[in-house]
């Protein structure tokens, strides 16, 4: 308990709904000048109607309901949820953006929140005069940028514009100073809202190397984003908020699943679906696809199954106008942070005539990782050029359950298997 | 547990309507003011040809247009003293207060956008805007020099008095008076942007309430008491005092307007604690 850094105890935020006060000076005079002549207020009849309404819960809204957590120094730490969860809430009370209803929060150490990138940023001033103003602006002291001037400059790689006004700089340029800067930041805690959603591939590969970085000089990372994999690959503690409350909090695994999973709750991973029922349809003039199932063995509809039982993902789909080049049915099986496992497609195809058909892909025991995983299911014609003809994303789901006991694939193991498949190889030892 | 406690170097409570401005984070942000003024005071005049040359114009063009207008014109008397000296001085005064009042005034609206970002004490900004109006100030005070030192060369009716002394007490008083107005008008608007409206032209009927453009002496007795509570008035007066010699200021006119910038500067810095942890919410 004493290396905690940050405590939130019983936190509450209230936003109101539609009008905040009467909203303009007329009203509140109105409201005086009645109340000066003792009669009643005019306005206060709508203040009646709205607290009915508060009864109803249409007014009063509760970002975040009772949120108690406490992090230690050194977590990496994951905020996940829907949107309107109440995760940006959070992290503006943290960095004191705004004041909570009720409740408390105590921090140790200096705090730093990266809640956009270029705060501040001034288009007529010069990248340096910028850095220092921005610095600046997130807490830093001059000396502080002093020091770490040519590290920024470098990181940013922008030397031969430092002292160009930044308005001449292109988006890119302008992101990735403002970007190093922040990277700069030498908080005990620091707090990050989606900000790396900027750059190029590349230099967004190198902001995630850097806050690892971070992490691992023992400094703790608040995180929120919508990337699961972003957050699978970065922290190692998750906290999924659900209408303002902490729904889950512990390892980032469990908290993806339960995340997908609370997802479920309002949908019910369903384990068959009707395409054409649901008014979704996919497909263009050469075929739509009808339906799909996941069953076991037995042909039994099933939505979850033992890791080491074999399953099958079937496909219905009706082909409109026949070609005479292949269409490949595949699928693309991806994990619970949104990383595509694998792709497999029908080896066997070949140029069907119109008419109904139905595919199936038998997928073995002990093959997947446990966890849910979410299934692409696609048709594509490769010659002469690449034509897809459906591809419907996040469609069918299957959760794989590992007991742990007697899993074949742990060997005894009976911790968390990262990896987005976990399959039983065959492995040959001789005595050398 | 105890010995724990006392080791939290920041704890975030409900907003409890206790004034509690924490000076020393200011302190520690004060890097950020001076980059501030700096931003502000560079960036103004960046793509202008005449740049900061401005800073001296304004006044000098503001002071031909008065004395054409109240002086030739309106033939308004000036105590006997020189025009141009006797509106610029007005001018380069009521134009601090004035500056600081309307740019403090938009403190939460303008900077929504960097408040909603990050947080550092608010106060930073409306205190780095003083001090921008401040150089400005200083500059347009050597241009008054400037002048007065041509005319007095040349046998002007004009003399220092010792009344020259408060002068840095009178810059001191006039900032505090901006910067809590400005606030105060910066904090309601934050529910009442009718506010915003009435700022910018009630700067200007303000000015002709204050004795810039027509000396003191011309206000009839019986209404000089109510006259004082303009807490300007004796400002701008006994500025005139000190550097011309003529002025029909009295010291309790001074007094008054002392207690009424105190008064302002507390209310204002109450309400603008209050609002700046909250106007996130309604902004």
């Amino acid at each position: 308990m004493s290396n905690v850094v940050l405590s939130v105890e019983n936190l509450y935020k209230e936003y109101r709904l539609g009008t905040i006060s009467h909203g303009t000076l007329k009203h509140d005079l109105q409201s005086w000048w009645a109340r000066m002549r003792g009669k009643d207020d005019p306005n206060s009849q709508i203040s009646t109607l709205q607290s009915i309404r508060t009864s109803t819960g249409n007014e009063h809204f509760w970002a975040l309901q009772d949120a108690s957590f406490n992090i230690r120094q050194g977590e990496l730490v994951g905020i996940i949820g829907r949107n309107g969860a109440g995760k940006s809430t959070l992290l503006k009370i943290i960095s004191r953006i705004t004041t909570p209803t009720k409740g408390t929060i105590k921090i140790k150490g200096r705090i730093a929140s990266l809640l956009e990138v270029g705060t501040g940023f001034h288009p007529e001033l010069t990248g340096r005069e910028n850095t220092y103003l921005n610095g600046a602006i997130l807490g830093m002291s001059k000396q502080e940028i002093r020091r770490k001037f040519d590290e920024i400059v470098d990181f940013a790689e922008i030397q031969q514009f430092i002292d160009t006004p930044v308005k001449r700089y292109s988006s890119g340029m302008y992101v990735r100073l403002a970007f190093a800067i922040a990277a700069h930041l030498e908080p005990e805690i620091l707090i990050i809202d989606e900000v790396l959603a900027v750059g190029d591939a590349r230099f967004q590969k190198r902001c995630l190397g850097k806050m690892d970085e971070v992490g691992k000089q023992g400094r703790t990372i608040l995180f929120v984003s919508h990337s699961m994999s972003t957050i699978s690959s970065l922290c190692n503690r998750g906290i999924l908020l659900k209408a303002g409350m902490i729904a889950f909090d512990g390892p980032t695994t469990d908290a993806i699943q339960a995340y997908n999973a609370s997802d479920g709750a309002t949908t019910k991973y369903p384990a068959y679906i009707d395409f054409s029922a649901k008014g979704r349809l996919f497909g263009d003039e050469h075929a739509v696809l009808l339906s799909a199932a996941v069953r076991d063995t037995e042909n039994n509809l099933i939505t979850e199954i033992n890791i080491s039982k074999p399953f099958k993902i079937c496909m219905n789909y009706r082909i409109l106008k026949s070609q005479y080049s292949a269409m490949v049915p595949n699928f693309h099986f991806y994990t619970s942070a949104e990383t595509c496992a694998f792709i497999s497609q029908q080896n066997d195809s070949k140029p069907l005539p119109p008419g109904q058909y139905t595919t199936e892909c038998h997928i073995p025991g002990n093959f997947l990782n446990d966890g849910i995983y979410a299934v692409n299911l696609a048709l594509s014609t490769y010659e002469p050029g690449l034509v897809v003809h459906f591809s419907a994303k996040n469609s069918i789901f299957i959760d794989i359950k590992d007991p742990i006991e007697g899993t074949a694939t742990r060997c005894g193991y009976r911790g968390v298997f990262p990896g987005a498949v976990r399959p039983e190889l065959t492995w040959s030892l001789k005595e050398i | 547990m105890e010995i724990q406690k006392n080791t939290w170097t920041t704890v975030i409570r409900p907003q409890n309507g206790r004034l509690d401005i924490n000076l020393i984070d200011i302190w520690r942000y004060r890097d950020l003011i001076i980059l501030f003024v700096r931003r502000d005071f560079v960036a103004v005049y960046k793509q202008t040809i005449l740049g900061p040359l401005w800073f001296l114009l304004q006044p000098l063009l503001s002071t031909l247009v008065f004395v054409i207008v109240f002086g030739f014109i309106a033939k308004i008397p000036t105590d006997g003293l020189p025009q141009i000296l006797f509106y610029l001085s007005g001018i380069v005064i009521w134009q601090y207060f004035a500056s600081c009042l309307v740019k403090t005034s938009d403190t939460f609206v303008a900077n929504a956008g960097m408040f909603g970002k990050v947080y550092f004490p608010r106060l930073i900004v409306p205190i780095s805007i003083v001090l921008t109006n401040l150089l400005t100030l200083g500059i347009q005070l050597c241009l008054f020099i400037i002048f007065w030192i041509s005319y007095y060369a040349r046998g002007a009716n004009i003399h220092l008095t010792a009344w020259i002394f408060t002068i840095p007490f009178l810059v001191l008083q006039m900032a505090a008076l901006g910067l809590g107005l400005g606030i105060l008008i910066s904090s309601m608007t934050t529910k009442y942007r009718d506010l915003n409206f009435i700022v910018g032209f009630g700067v200007q009927l303000w000015m002709y309430a204050t004795p810039i453009v027509y000396p003191m002496s011309q206000i009839p007795a019986a209404w000089q008491g109510i006259y004082s509570l303009n807490p300007m008035a004796a400002i701008v007066e006994i500025f005139r005092l000190a550097f011309l010699g003529t002025g029909s200021v009295q010291p309790w006119q001074w007094g008054i307007s002392i207690c009424v910038t105190v008064i302002v500067l507390l209310v204002g810095i109450m309400l603008f604690s209050r609002i700046e942890k909250t106007f996130m919410d309604t902004v």
